[in-house]
Formats: C-alpha cells, sequence, structure tokens
C-alpha cells in the first residue's frame, strides 16, 4: 500500500525516515517544539504553565507508588497512610511529595490563571485555551477534593461531609443527591471507595484529556506574550515571526531554569516543613476519621479556602446587601447605558424578580449559589473583559486598580477561610465578597473606559 | 515590575491581618518546650519514661519496636530486656496488653493511641500537659489537669512528679510580662511552680525535683514528637543534600540557557 501523506519535515536519518513515514515523530517534534514560535520576551509569569504539567506528573508518578500500598477501606485506610509514613522505605518521601504537591500544583495554577489575566490570554484569540484551562482547574478542585478523604483523618471525614452536605440545599433533589453521591447517609466505606476510584482513574484520565487539549488549543492559536500584541503581525520572508524563537531549545533550557527553582522551593518544604505549619496538612488530620468527634474548626485546605470564605459569608444580611447592590446597578443601567426601551425594561424586570429572590431565600442556599457562581465568573472572562488592549502594561488605570482589588480580596478571603468565624472576620468576608463579584460584573465597565496606552508595534525585548 | 508591586502589595495586608490575629492570641497556656531531635540520650529516656508510664494503657500502634531501636540506637539485646514488655517480637507494633473494652469501663474512655499525638497536639501543649497534673477531690479518678480540664486520665507520673496543688489562675497579663515565674518557689519555702497559665503547689515531693522533671517530660515530649514522624530524623540530612544539589543543578541550568540565548536579540 503506498503512503499518500508527505509532509516537508526532513527526517534525521533513514531509520526515522521509516519512522516518520509510518508515525509522524519528526512533523509533531517540529511543529509543536522545534519550529513552535513563542516570542522571545516571555517572561517570570510564563514558567509557571510548564510547572504545572511538572506538577501533574509528579503527583501521578508519586500517586501510583502511593497506591502500592495504601488501602481503600475505611478500617484499614488511616493506619495504611501511616504504614507508608514509616515502614515503607521513603514512603514518607512519596507520601509529602503528593501532599506538598497538591498545594504547589495549585499555587502555580493560582499563579498561571493570573498571568493569563494580566496579560490578557484569555481574550481573543484564545478562548477555548482560556475555558479549557478553567475547565481543568474545576477537575483539580474535584481531584483534590476527593484525594483529601483518602487519608481517612477526621478532618478528611469532617470536611467531605460537609461539603457534599452543601447539595442538601438544593431543592426538592438535594438530599437524594447527596445520598447518591455518598452511596450511603453519612460518609463511610462507600464514600471512600468511590473517592478512590475517582482519584487514581477518572479525574486523573480527565486531566490528562484536558491538558492535552489545553495544549493542542494553545499551538493553534499560538502563545501569548507580555506585550500582548500578536508576533505574526512581523514575519520574514519564511513566514517566520521576527520575534518569535523556537520553543525548543530556548524555552526549553530556560524552563529548566524555572523547574529548579521549582524544586528548590518544593523540596524545601517537603525536608523542612512538611506540614508548613498546619496549611498544607492540618493537624486536626493527624486523628483518625471519627464521626462522633467533630473537629474544632473544619476548615478546607487552603486553596479551596476563597470560595469557602464567600460560602460562609452568604447570610441573611448580605443578601439584603446584594438586593440593595442589584437594585442600583439596575438603575444606573438603565439610566447611563445607551439602550432601547424594551432592553431598558428587561433589566427592570430581571433586576426586581432577582430582588425579590434574594429577599425571600436563606443566606445558606445562597452561598452554595455564590460559591459556584464565583468558579463560573471565571469562565466569563473572555467577554467581560472589553479592553481595546490585552496586557497590563498597556491597560488603564481602571483595570489595574480594580485587579489589585481583587487580589486583596481574593488573598483575604483565602485567608479567613481558613479561620474560625466570628462576626467581625464574617463582616470582611462579606466586603471582599462584595469586591470579588463588583469585579467581574463591573468589568465591562471599568475594562472599557480611562485611558490605555500605546502599544508597541514589536514586542519589548532587552537581550541580555 | 507593577505587577510584583501589586502581588507584594496583597501579601503585605495578608501578612498584617495574620499578624494582628497572633497578637491578639498571644497569652497561650503553654509553655515552650526545649527539645534536641538529635540529641539520642534525651529521645532514649523518653522512650523509657513511655513503654514504662505511657504503654501500660496507651498504644504507640503504628510504631514497631525494632525501628524505634535503630532510630534512637539502642542496642536489640538492651531493648528486649529494657523497653519491651508487651511482646517478644521486636518487629512488632507498640501496642498495650490493656483490653479496650476495660480501658473503656475504667476510664470512660479508651486511652487514645499516642503515636501521632505530637502532631495532633503540638509538643508544647503535650510538654505543658504532661507537667499540669493537680489533686482533685471532686474528680473521679482524684486528678485534674490545668490545660485539659476533667480528663480522664489520672497522672500516671506522680510518684517521679510528686503531688501538686492548684493555686490558681496566673492572670495573663503578668504571665506575658514574665513577672509570673519570678515568684517561684518563694522565701515562706513553698514550692511554687507555674505550668502553663495555673500556679501550682508542690504538697507532696515525688522522686524527682521539679527541675528534672521538667527535663523528663521535654525528653518524653522530645520522643512522642519523634514517635509521631520517625522520617523527620532522615529528612533534614536528605534535604539539606537534595537542596544543595538542585541549587548547582540551577546555576548549571541559568548558565545553558544564558549560552543559549547568546544569539537571540
Amino acid at each position: 500500500m503506498a503512503i499518500h501523506r508527505h509532509d516537508n519535515h526532513k527526517s534525521a536519518n533513514a531509520f526515522m525516515e521509516w519512522i516518520d513515514r509510518r508515525l509522524p515523530v519528526t512533523k509533531v517534534w517540529n511543529e509543536h517544539l522545534a519550529e513552535y514560535q513563542a516570542a522571545k520576551n516571555l517572561n517570570f509569569w510564563y514558567f509557571f504553565g510548564s510547572l504545572a504539567i511538572l506538577a501533574l506528573v509528579i503527583q501521578i508518578v508519586t500517586g501510583i507508588f502511593l497506591t502500592m500500598h495504601y488501602k481503600p477501606d475505611a478500617a484499614l485506610a488511616f493506619a495504611s497512610v501511616e504504614y507508608i509514613m514509616r515502614d515503607v522505605p521513603y514512603g514518607w518521601l512519596m507520601r509529602y511529595m503528593h501532599s506538598t504537591g497538591a498545594s504547589a500544583f495549585f499555587v502555580v495554577v493560582y499563579l498561571h490563571m493570573f498571568r493569563g489575566v494580566i496579560y490578557g490570554s484569555h481574550r481573543e484569540p484564545r478562548e477555548l485555551v482560556w475555558l479549557i484551562g478553567c475547565v481543568i482547574f474545576v477537575a483539580l478542585m474535584a481531584e483534590a477534593f476527593m484525594g483529601y478523604l483518602l487519608p481517612w483523618g477526621n478532618m478528611s471525614y469532617w470536611g467531605a461531609q460537609v461539603i457534599i452536605s452543601l447539595f442538601d440545599v438544593i431543592p426538592y433533589f438535594g438530599p437524594i443527591l447527596t445520598e447518591w453521591i455518598r452511596g450511603d447517609f453519612v460518609i463511610s466505606d462507600a464514600t471512600l471507595n468511590r473517592f478512590f476510584a475517582f482519584h487514581v482513574i477518572l479525574l486523573p484520565l480527565i486531566l490528562i484529556v484536558l491538558v492535552f487539549l489545553h495544549l493542542v488549543a494553545l499551538h493553534q492559536v499560538g502563545s501569548n506574550n507580555p506585550d500582548g500584541i500578536d508576533i505574526y503581525d512581523h514575519v520574514d520572508e519564511n513566514g517566520k515571526p521576527l520575534d518569535g524563537i523556537g520553543f525548543h531549545p530556548y524555552y526549553v533550557v530556560k524552563d529548566l531554569v524555572g523547574v529548579c527553582g521549582f524544586l528548590i522551593i518544593y523540596f524545601g518544604i517537603i525536608f523542612f516543613a512538611p506540614d508548613f505549619g498546619g496549611i498544607f496538612l492540618e493537624k486536626d488530620n493527624f486523628a483518625p476519621a471519627n464521626p462522633l468527634q467533630t473537629p474544632p474548626d473544619i476548615v478546607p485546605l487552603w486553596y479551596f479556602t476563597p470560595f469557602y470564605s464567600i460560602l460562609r459569608a452568604s447570610n441573611d444580611e448580605l443578601l439584603l446587601y446584594m438586593a440593595i447592590g442589584t437594585g442600583v446597578i439596575a438603575v444606573a443601567t438603565i439610566a447611563l447605558a445607551k439602550l432601547n426601551t424594551m432592553a431598558k425594561g428587561a433589566v427592570a424586570v430581571g433586576a426586581a424578580v432577582l430582588i425579590f429572590a434574594l429577599l425571600n431565600s436563606s443566606g445558606k442556599a445562597w452561598g452554595v449559589i455564590l460559591m459556584g457562581l464565583s468558579i463560573v465568573m471565571f469562565f466569563l472572562l473572555p467577554w467581560l473583559d472589553r479592553s481595546p488592549v490585552l496586557s497590563v502594561r498597556y491597560r488603564s488605570m481602571p483595570f489595574k486598580i480594580a485587579l489589585a482589588l481583587f487580589l486583596v480580596a481574593f488573598v483575604i478571603l483565602g485567608y479567613l477561610g481558613m479561620k474560625p468565624p466570628t462576626p467581625g472576620r464574617v463582616y470582611m468576608a462579606q466586603f471582599c465578597t462584595v469586591i470579588y463579584f463588583a469585579f467581574f460584573f463591573l468589568m465591562p465597565w471599568f475594562t472599557s473606559i480611562g485611558k490605555t496606552k500605546p502599544v508597541p508595534d514589536r514586542v519589548t525585548y532587552d537581550a541580555h | 515590575m507593577k505587577q510584583l508591586a501589586i502581588l507584594f502589595f496583597a501579601f503585605l495586608v495578608t501578612a498584617s491581618a495574620t499578624s494582628t490575629v497572633h497578637a491578639a492570641g498571644a497569652a497561650g497556656a503553654v509553655d515552650e518546650v526545649s527539645m534536641n531531635m538529635r540529641d539520642k540520650g534525651s529521645l532514649q529516656n523518653g522512650a523509657k519514661l513511655f513503654v514504662n508510664y505511657c504503654l501500660s494503657c496507651h498504644s504507640a500502634s503504628y510504631s514497631r519496636y525494632n525501628r524505634v531501636a535503630e532510630d534512637l540506637e539502642i542496642p536489640l539485646a538492651l531493648l528486649k530486656e529494657n523497653l519491651m514488655f508487651t511482646t517478644e517480637k521486636e518487629g512488632d507494633l507498640m501496642k498495650t496488653t490493656m483490653p479496650m473494652e476495660d480501658s473503656k469501663r475504667w476510664f470512660g474512655v479508651t486511652p487514645p493511641d499516642l503515636s501521632l499525638a505530637a502532631r495532633v497536639r503540638k509538643p508544647d501543649w503535650l510538654y505543658t500537659y504532661l507537667r499540669a497534673f493537680y489533686l482533685d477531690e471532686s474528680s473521679p479518678s482524684g486528678w485534674n489537669n490545668s490545660l485539659f480540664e476533667n480528663v480522664a486520665m489520672p497522672h500516671a507520673l506522680y510518684e517521679l512528679q510528686g503531688v501538686q496543688r492548684f493555686v490558681g489562675k496566673v492572670d495573663p497579663v503578668e504571665l506575658a510580662a514574665g513577672d509570673a515565674h519570678a515568684a517561684e518557689g518563694d522565701d515562706s519555702g513553698a514550692n511554687y511552680r507555674i505550668v502553663g497559665d495555673a500556679k501550682f503547689e508542690l504538697v507532696h515531693p515525688g522522686m524527682m525535683t521539679p527541675d528534672e522533671f521538667d527535663v523528663a517530660m521535654a525528653d518524653l515530649t522530645a520522643f512522642l514528637t519523634y514517635l509521631a514522624e520517625p522520617a523527620q530524623l532522615q529528612r533534614h540530612s536528605l534535604g539539606v543534600y537534595t537542596i544543595a544539589f538542585l541549587i548547582i543543578l540551577m546555576g548549571l541550568c541559568y548558565l545553558l540557557k544564558k549560552e543559549y540565548w547568546r544569539d537571540v536579540h
């Protein structure tokens, strides 16, 4: 049978030619590494993409070794983790690499997402890269949540209990749904076994597929850069961008430096502070799961706490503020926005319905809705952002102020989520929740006002 | 640079919020334990106290005798003769021989496993707790504890410490200022001692002086800390080599990057 498809990628030798005629190794290597063009001015923030892949690999490899000794059984799970920590040679290292790796993964992913926001990597034409990334983030949260049940410590147990119970607020279907998720009326052996199945096979598979799609989508449209300009606007006679360099070897060797920096911090924590002061490994999780004894404060791990804070911030008082806020925004929209009468009527009716719903429902139910919404907002970002420029370097002052406020609110929410609630802290969390949502809801407005700086023609780069 | 400034600002806000909270909760009722995890003698003494005074009721059921002997450099013969009272096999887990149903009946609660006590409670807490038992006629066991009110556990170490009488709580302000400890052992000859935020009088001396007992409890706390995470004895030394290797590797990678990037203008 004749081989019909040919491409002009030159094989290195006869052996590779034999391979390339049957499997496009050289083609893929060239298109996605050696000849994949990235802007030459990618900075510090661009380390976190490759580091996220490294974190995924670390989690999978250490996870395989942990699975060899872990017992997904409510009667044996806790002891099997201690067996790994004590009796399995270097089991403690695998376990700490996995537990610290989970936190490291989130650190890297949060920084990676932040990079996307500040350089406009979520904007056209990279909306799908961003959306797939958001799905990865949600899948990663599910993966981490289910993994946290597996050590079967008391915080594992009660954390899962609290979070799964959230589905109880769904009208009518809630109780049936929570029972279906747990496989029992309470968190039990059935829950542990299914979470184990999801954690070690289902979600890792989903994550790997999503990461693959994330990269395919990225390579379809090309990488962004800190100037937020298209490097293909200026190409040489061969169609190669003037400001582009091949990912391999340039960014491979550069990312190696980033990898070393990451590993120094990562192993520094593993070897010298694996609990990270109770933030990466909570002290209450060193006691076995006890359905009769609730830990003094049930707190999720740090990477969930901003969203957990939003959940807890919601009470009837907050709903009143939200109703007032909805009214103000609706009136402002009707008075100021250039809309026709139909649209204005729709805004008025929508606002009235929302205000009515807010004033006639419970704060707890809205907490769940707000928490879900706080994550959904990330998906909408490519369309909420109306700025004529992509990069924060050339954005208007209102955007920079809003971003700074959002960042501070996000970090404070994360901190408050780790602490038991007091009236003062709840008030603070409510204030930060308002800032959090205002950042997204007001984004179409504050990204379209203010004076942006002129965007350069070519990327900004000083050769060292 | 601007983004870094924004990040820095965010951390600054968080850090200041954190420090305010810590300042508010500074009057912690626990004493700081001074222990040295490299001091094998101290850990061995802690192990001796543990098997003699704790293991009769509490288990350390994730820990094995021979691992403890290996880590603490105790010869196997000495281990078998002096430290193994619950089993003959040195590879066995350190389990108490007290049946759980009995202990539940006697104390109202099964004594908790101590393998991970130092990770659930912090070492400072353990050190304070072990020294804070006092005579209390109203409690079922005849003992109470100023750090853990109405604890079911009787004072297992009273023959070493002696018997303490609870004098009263110390004012947190005075405690923070450090004035309280100055009054220990005043001219009236009474032997006062401050443990955590409570003031005690030693009404009946034990086999040890109060200072000797404090050292013994620091040893026991060190052993419990070791017991909670035996790997901590290895991970520091392994960590130093790993980090040193990575720093050198990072330097080499940086030079490699510079070399490759020379032709990027």
